[in-house]
């Protein structure tokens, strides 16, 4: 992509100073990466949206007759290498095309799965054969994948699994039993990606076709939303898989496992921004559309305070998401033809990011919650009818909260992973968290000054500070027992949350101003403006819970005086500012970022 | 078969039109290929896929359009050619086709396909017009194609009805909305069609002059159609509301 200069470290952001011009933005993108995204949203619009109806009421055949067409047209091979019959896209288109397919409501976790979890195991850990077997007809739609970790009793605990696998006599297959609950695809999958505990304990990854005899499903399980979708018990009994099925080593399926969360997790909120930025969409064309009193009822003041609201959550999401995605695009981007083959090294660049895929599923899963929500509240009483494509959303929306490692999961994973890199030495927090203590001592408030993003930027430096401070303080008041104080670790790890969505929307409006001058990037930068101060009023909420949770006494009153001073700046006026971004969204009729 | 595309990059059909100083502004415009022309690239791959033979896409126009053409090539046409028409400045429908006309002088053709209309200007004048230059005969707004031994045979829309026309190659046909759902470019599609010839001539490479192309039309004025005022809802009596709406048209309206 050549639009940055070099690779940053994951979780790095904290403790380093990252510039505009390192970040991959949303307008970065190539012609060609937007003619494929057209492709996809084409394909999605006028192929796949005029059967939702027919879809939500399960109608696999329709399903998998409407993926074999986006696998005709390439869009099930982006993150299948051109060796195994893919296209081998890079991750930003890959990223764009799971974008486009969000409108399409639980369409798109069919897809999703498919081309995510369910085929990127064998892609990234498959051997030779193993790709050579599978991946050309996963990437055409011929065949379609699933993945199974998760059972009945193990859900967030994965490793718990009970399934087990056992080599026959002969030698030559392992015999697999068990359940896996809640199969996204399992109604029409060729190939299951199952985990299984070789003689009860080392954990191993398998190909499971489902034509192997003892492969059954369950029915399909009822659920509160995406309807169209298949989703049911996968049944193994006295399953033989031949042992060229294994994937990876025996008892390193938790490597897999762990990776493909990763890579689930990322996709995940590229697809949150794709519903964001729908439902943004389909909001204000409501509101211009719907009269009361006589007026369209996105003149009124309070439903343009909801818009904005929605419409500068999207923008972080999608800010956030992009510059994460460009990460592993740019890292990737040095691949030679032999790495971009190699599964492992692939693998190796998304966990590198680990802490910034679990911050983009908690952001995004949230950020479409509440959109959704605000969708449904501002289509009033239509959109708690069926009829109102908000209604389905508005359910759809809530598993993002709960698969792929629940969001309270997700949210302790960032400071223990945050804490294993300073323990690793490959993150300075210790060292930084220690100046900073020497720093607050003789603290000064600053001024900063009046050109567009001085004050954001000087609240982003400060909110590091901040969480420098909180986290600081766990890590010295409680050492490895810190982990018992999970309120206090999710204070933590949304406090890094918003602080990597503050920085991810400065910096792309910062290079949107560089790229077409301020008057140009007026929405961007009111956009900006306003969810930096709420973003930094949440950290400071947050902070002063943590703190006062920690200490006591004098001690605390001194890192509350601090926090006082590091949080005093002169706000912007966001009532007003949110009705001028209502204005660009209502007169374009769409979302705008 | 040797089949040509004439393509015209548009405005896209969701934009605004803004009219600035006389012009109509393109700050920040989405650009499409020209819907009608799309008709006709999605027909010449067909005859590609069916004779055998070249698809190649001209336009004229801006550097910008490499894009159209570029979207074109994904769509399976073969190569491209983009005449570069920035240097002439009163420019209209007799430049394009006089530029084309040059274009065409040595090029060894079967059939020319062009949209029916674009959709900005609308004239429906470039083709006609080039037919004629050429000297090759032409049948507009066709809606069905089907070619065997050198002789088309053309259903073409008149207002609504069907004509069915006969004619031997070379020809130029223009497309309207209905001849054919044109494809999206697949993915493979949009890979390949960075690798394909895309040629950007000047007019000096056509052997023209500025002026040799400059148009024969003069823009006066350009300006948005009047916004739609509220209706009036006439009260009384028919009669009384015939009377008082024939005098309303008589002395507001003015059209009686």
């Amino acid at each position: 992509m050549g639009k940055t200069t070099q690779e940053i470290k994951g979780g790095s952001f904290l403790v380093e100073e990252i510039t505009a011009d390192q970040i991959f933005v949303p307008e970065d993108m190539s012609d060609e990466q937007k003619l494929m995204a057209k492709t996809a949203d084409d394909f999605v619009r006028k192929e796949v949206m005029p059967h939702l109806e027919t879809l939500e009421k399960q109608d696999l055949e329709l399903t998998t007759k409407l993926l074999k067409q986006a696998g005709d047209l390439g869009l099930l091979g982006a993150d299948v290498p051109e060796a195994y019959g893919g296209i081998g896209l890079d991750k930003v288109t890959s990223g764009l095309i799971t974008e486009k397919f969000a409108p399409s409501r639980s369409f798109s976790l069919s897809f999703g799965a498919h081309v995510g979890i369910g085929s990127l195991p064998i892609v990234l850990f498959g051997t030779e054969e193993q790709k050579h077997k599978y991946l050309p007809s996963l990437a055409t739609g011929e065949k379609f994948a699933a993945y199974a970790l998760t059972e009945p009793g193990s859900g967030s605990d994965a490793l718990g699994a009970k399934t087990t696998a056992k080599l026959n006599e002969a030698g030559t297959h392992y015999i697999l039993n068990g359940q896996k609950q809640w199969i996204t695809n399992s109604g029409f999958a060729h190939v299951f990606v199952v985990y299984a505990k070789v003689d009860g304990e080392k954990f191993t990854a398998f190909i499971v076709e489902s034509t192997y005899d003892g492969v059954t499903t369950g029915p399909e399980e009822k659920k509160m939303g995406i309807k169209a979708s298949s989703t049911r018990t996968l049944i193994l009994e006295d399953v033989a898989v031949p042992k060229e099925n294994v994937l990876g080593e025996i008892g390193k399926g938790h490597k897999i496992a762990f990776n493909i969360l990763n890579i689930g997790r990322y996709k995940l909120a590229v697809g949150c921004v794709g519903g964001c930025k729908e439902a943004v969409t389909v909001s204000v064309r409501y509101a211009n559309e719907r009269q009361q009193f006589k007026r369209p009822i996105s003149s009124f003041a309070l439903i343009q305070n909801k818009l904005a609201n929605m419409a500068i959550k999207a923008y972080a999401t999608e800010s956030s998401v992009y510059r994460t995605v460009g990460m592993f695009a740019d890292r990737m981007d040095h691949f030679t033809e032999e790495d971009e083959k190699d599964g492992a090294k692939v693998a190796q660049t998304i966990a590198e990011y680990a802490i910034e895929c679990s911050l983009n599923k908690v952001f995004a899963s949230e950020a479409l919650d509440y959109i959704a929500d605000e969708a449904v509240q501002i289509h009033g009483g239509y959109g708690y009818m069926s009829e109102y494509a908000v209604e389905t959303m508005y359910r759809d929306s809530r598993i993002n909260r709960i698969f792929e490692g629940t969001n309270e999961i997700n949210r302790l994973l960032v400071p223990s992973q945050l804490l294993r890199k300073a323990m690793k030495g490959e993150l300075p927090l210790l060292q930084k968290a220690q100046t900073l203590q020497e720093e607050l001592m003789m603290l000064m408030p600053e001024e900063p000054g009046s050109e567009p993003l001085e004050q954001e930027k000087y609240l982003l430096k400060n909110a590091k500070k901040i969480f420098l401070m909180a986290a600081g303080l766990g890590v010295q008041k409680f050492g490895t027992a810190l982990e018992n104080e999970q309120e206090l670790l999710a204070n933590v790890a949304d406090i890094v949350g918003q602080i990597y969505a503050m920085e991810s929307v400065i910096l792309r409006t910062e290079k949107a101003i560089a790229q077409s001058g301020v008057d140009k990037s007026h929405h961007k930068l009111l956009m900006t403006q306003v969810f930096v101060q709420e973003a930094f009023q949440t950290i400071e909420t947050l902070a002063k819970e943590s703190l006062i949770a920690v200490e006591e006494g004098d001690q605390l009153r001194m890192l509350l005086s601090a926090l006082k001073k590091l949080t005093r700046f002169t706000p912007v006026n966001v009532i007003a500012k949110k009705r001028d971004i209502a204005g660009v969204l209502i007169e374009a009729n769409a979302y705008v970022g | 078969m040797n089949i040509f595309v004439l393509m015209k990059r548009t405005f896209d059909t969701e934009e605004k039109i803004v009219v600035e100083n006389s012009r109509v502004s393109d700050d920040g415009v989405e650009f499409i290929i020209n819907p009608y022309d799309e008709f006709a690239i999605e027909e010449a791959i067909k005859l590609k896929e069916e004779h055998g033979g070249e698809v190649t896409v001209v336009t004229v126009g801006e550097e910008e359009a490499e894009k159209e053409l570029r979207t074109a090539l994904a769509m399976g046409a073969d190569k491209a050619y983009l005449i570069n028409n920035e240097d002439v400045e009163n420019y209209d429908q007799s430049s394009t086709s006089e530029i084309l006309a040059a274009f065409f002088k040595d090029k060894e053709v079967d059939i020319i396909l062009g949209g029916n209309v674009s959709n900005d200007n609308g004239t429906g004048q470039v083709g006609p017009r080039l037919a004629e230059k050429l000297a090759i005969p032409y049948v507009t707004t066709i809606v069905g194609l089907e070619i065997s031994d050198r002789k088309a045979t053309i259903e073409r829309d008149v207002e609504g009805d069907q004509e069915t026309v006969e004619v031997e190659l070379p020809v130029l046909v223009t497309a309207q909305q209905g001849l054919n759902e044109p494809r999206y470019p697949s993915l493979p599609g949009i890979m390949k069609a960075k690798k394909k010839p895309l040629e950007v001539l000047e007019l000096d490479d056509l052997d023209l002059d500025e002026d040799e192309v400059e148009g024969l039309t003069e823009t006066v004025d350009v300006f948005l159609p009047p916004e739609k005022q509220a209706g009036r809802i006439l009260e009384g009596e028919v009669e009384e509301q015939v009377a008082e709406l024939v005098k309303l048209l008589r002395t507001e309206a003015k059209v009686i």
